[in-house]
């Protein structure tokens, strides 16, 4: 089978001023079509570094990055975007939803630059927002709602143009146990579904939800292994519910 | 992203910051205004004179006392005047023949007071000559015109303007016949003139008599204030105004006393003083565009900088530099267009407002418009485009990281 990615020797090196930070050095692996990997390392490793490159949002110093066999380095400006558009859909640690828009709206934008007609798109958006659970706050603005419901949003926009690879940098970062669970529940039920996923934490207890886990230390993979006692967060979220429940009906 | 997703996200914007789009507009509102009121008046003055001219036939050339020049950027300037065009200039004039000369007539005017019954008018009591009608463009809507025998005569006859017989007799139909009172002496209508108004003015204020009863009867007067020439067709107007020309130097004996006024030359006086205006007010309205232009492109930036993550955002979701540029263009060129917009109606009122302070009237001409409303979109454009390059330039990282 041929890897959807496949990163050999990425470099990336940032200078300010007389500083040179190598921020990569050295990274080299690939990832099938239905993965699930969850790339963990410490703050300042390198790791949102790499989803940038792997997002066509940045470009490596060195090394070469192929997306589905395409040597990403080779393409046009435009066509980055439009890789953005289709292939790629990314989720924030801050969510990075527009504050004047809707739910509804934010949901809607890849479509808009993918030009899909508005009948479509009308159909599809609310499609996405009710299987993440919010049906009934499609016209809210994101003030109006919670971080886990933000981040929900955000799942629906990066899945809303039916994208190949899913890119998570810290989806649960900034949200409580339980609706980081949550967010875990749509990424495992999306991986059953067939999409391919990568995911970028410092929690060992979040990368325990991937297939796959790839240690990152200094812009360098340590190892790279598989997850032998995976959490399901399904499950996990049906206990944390019952605890609650009993915890509540004690005196 | 398609033309109209792209304009319902430019409105959006603009209307979620209500006050700061319209003070924005307001240097495109103020500019395009002032240049549609001002040259809406500007062509009303224009439009009056050129009508008033021409209202009074066409290839005419009148003969009046006086040194009148086109004065360098002004109107004309009059020198001397007085009592220089004898009665016998024009006869003699009316007996030669001479090839291109269709026709010589007068309007000598004064004023009385005309009485018929119990009402009484002051008007322009005009001597002229059975011709007046095809020269003035005149048109007889009942009775009948002066004709030779009243003129040779000195008949004591009238023929009224609308407006006069109007308010003498309520009913203009029913005044032919009837007798009134010029200064101290009865006169019978004969006939009464369709209404007319040239650029404004009205021409039906006037009653129409034989010159020579006019003379006889309440001037006395041996001078006329002007003899009009009509000239049969337009290439024969400078050699009849020549041979007028020497034909009054002889009679007067100085070329210096007398003028001879060709509308053609007073129309394309009147076309470049009002062309000068314009093109005075253009720059004008040049310079506050200019400075609507530069608030624009200074709220523009304002908006770039605020929306960085914004910008961020959608192009990592995939917007393509040309969806970024295309959106900031669209919202600068509908300030500056709904700016313009505005800027029209404003200027339409004000324009209105003052022209009914004056005598002239106020000319909306689909042409300024449209010119102004394409030269703000292309304000918007040309200011708008800097910052929008700027945002559809912007690195998508540095953006979403943006504080
Ligand atoms: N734009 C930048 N300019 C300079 N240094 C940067 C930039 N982005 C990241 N770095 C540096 O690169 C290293 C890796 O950062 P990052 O990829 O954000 O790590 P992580 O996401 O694992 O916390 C850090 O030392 C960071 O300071
Ligand atoms: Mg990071």
């Amino acid at each position: 089978m041929e890897p959807l990615i496949r990163v050999e020797n990425l470099v990336k090196i940032y200078r300010t001023g007389r500083v040179e930070v190598r921020a990569l050095q050295g990274v080299s692996f690939s990832v099938f079509p239905g993965e699930f990997i969850a790339i963990m390392g410490p703050s300042g490793s390198g790791k949102t570094t790499l989803m940038n490159i792997l997002g066509c949002l940045d470009t490596p110093t060195a090394g070469r990055y192929l997306l589905d066999g395409v040597e990403v380095s080779s393409l046009r400006e435009n066509q980055l975007a439009e890789i953005r558009n289709r292939k790629i859909g990314f989720v924030f640690q801050n969510f990075h939803l527009l504050p004047r828009f809707t739910a509804f709206q934010n949901v809607e934008l890849p479509l808009l630059y993918a030009g899909v007609p508005r009948s479509l798109r009308v159909r599809r958006v609310r499609e996405l927002l009710e299987r993440v659970g919010l049906g009934d706050r499609m016209h809210h603005r994101p003030n109006e709602l919670s971080g886990g419901q933000m981040q929900r949003v955000a799942i629906a926009r990066a899945l809303v143009n039916d994208p190949a690879l899913i890119l998570a940098d810290e989806p649960t970062g900034n949200l409580d146990t339980l609706s980081g669970e949550e967010i875990m529940a749509i990424f495992q039920e999306l991986n059953e579904e067939g999409r391919t996923i990568i995911l970028v934490t410092h929690e060992r207890d979040i990368a325990q939800h991937a297939r796959r886990v790839v240690h990152f230390r200094d812009g360098k993979i340590l190892k790279n292994e598989d997850v032998i006692d995976r959490i399901s967060a399904k499950r996990l979220l049906g206990e944390l519910k019952k605890e609650r429940v009993v915890q509540e009906e004690e005196p | 992203m398609n033309l109209s997703e792209s304009f319902r996200t430019a409105l959006f914007n603009l209307l979620a910051n209500k006050l700061r789009s319209f003070l924005t507009m307001l240097g495109v509102i103020i500019g395009v205004a002032s240049v549609v009121a001002m040259v809406g008046l500007g062509q009303g003055m224009r439009a009056q004179i050129v009508s008033q001219l021409t209202s009074l036939g066409s290839n005419i050339l009148t003969v009046v006392p006086g040194k009148v020049r086109q004065g360098p950027g002004s109107f004309f300037m009059a020198r001397g005047g007085g009592d220089i065009l004898q009665y016998e200039y024009f006869r003699e004039l009316r007996e030669t023949p001479f090839p291109g000369i269709q026709a010589v007539t007068t309007e000598t005017m004064a004023r009385f007071t005309v009485t018929a019954g119990r009402e009484s008018v002051v008007v322009s009591v005009v001597g002229t000559t059975p011709e007046f009608l095809e020269v003035r463009n005149f048109t007889l809507l009942y009775g009948r015109s002066c004709n030779g025998y009243d003129f040779t005569y000195s008949r004591r006859v009238a023929v009224l303007g609308h407006t006069v017989a109007q308010d003498l007799f309520g009913n203009p139909e029913v005044s032919v016949g009837q007798s009134i009172r010029i200064g101290r002496n009865i006169f019978t209508v004969i006939g009464v003139l369709e209404p007319k108004t040239a650029g404004g003015q009205d021409l039906g204020n006037q009653v129409f008599v034989p010159l020579t009863t006019h003379r006889r009867y309440l001037t006395g007067s041996r001078y006329l204030q002007n003899i009009i020439v009509q000239v049969d067709t337009r290439e024969n107007i400078p050699l009849v105004s020549t041979w007028l020309s020497d034909f009054f130097t002889r009679k007067v004996g100085d070329p210096e006393k007398f003028s001879i006024l060709n509308q053609q030359d007073i129309l394309e006086t009147v076309e470049s003083v009002t062309g000068s205006i314009t093109l005075f007010l253009a720059v004008i309205a040049g310079i506050s565009l200019l400075v609507g232009g530069i608030g624009i492109m200074n709220i523009m930036l304002v908006s770039v900088a605020e929306r960085t993550r914004e910008i961020g955002l959608r192009k990592a979701i995939g917007a393509k530099p040309r969806d970024i540029l295309l959106q900031f263009l669209l919202e600068s060129s509908l300030l500056s267009l709904v700016g313009g917009g505005i800027g029209v109606v404003f200027g339409v009122f004000a324009g209105k407002s003052m022209a009914s302070f004056s005598q002239f009237p106020f000319v909306v001409s689909p042409q300024v418009v449209a010119l102004a409303l394409s030269v703000s979109l292309a304000v918007g454009l040309f200011f708008g485009m800097y910052p929008a390059r700027r945002a559809s330039r912007l690195d998508p990282i540095a953006a979403l990281r943006y504080e």
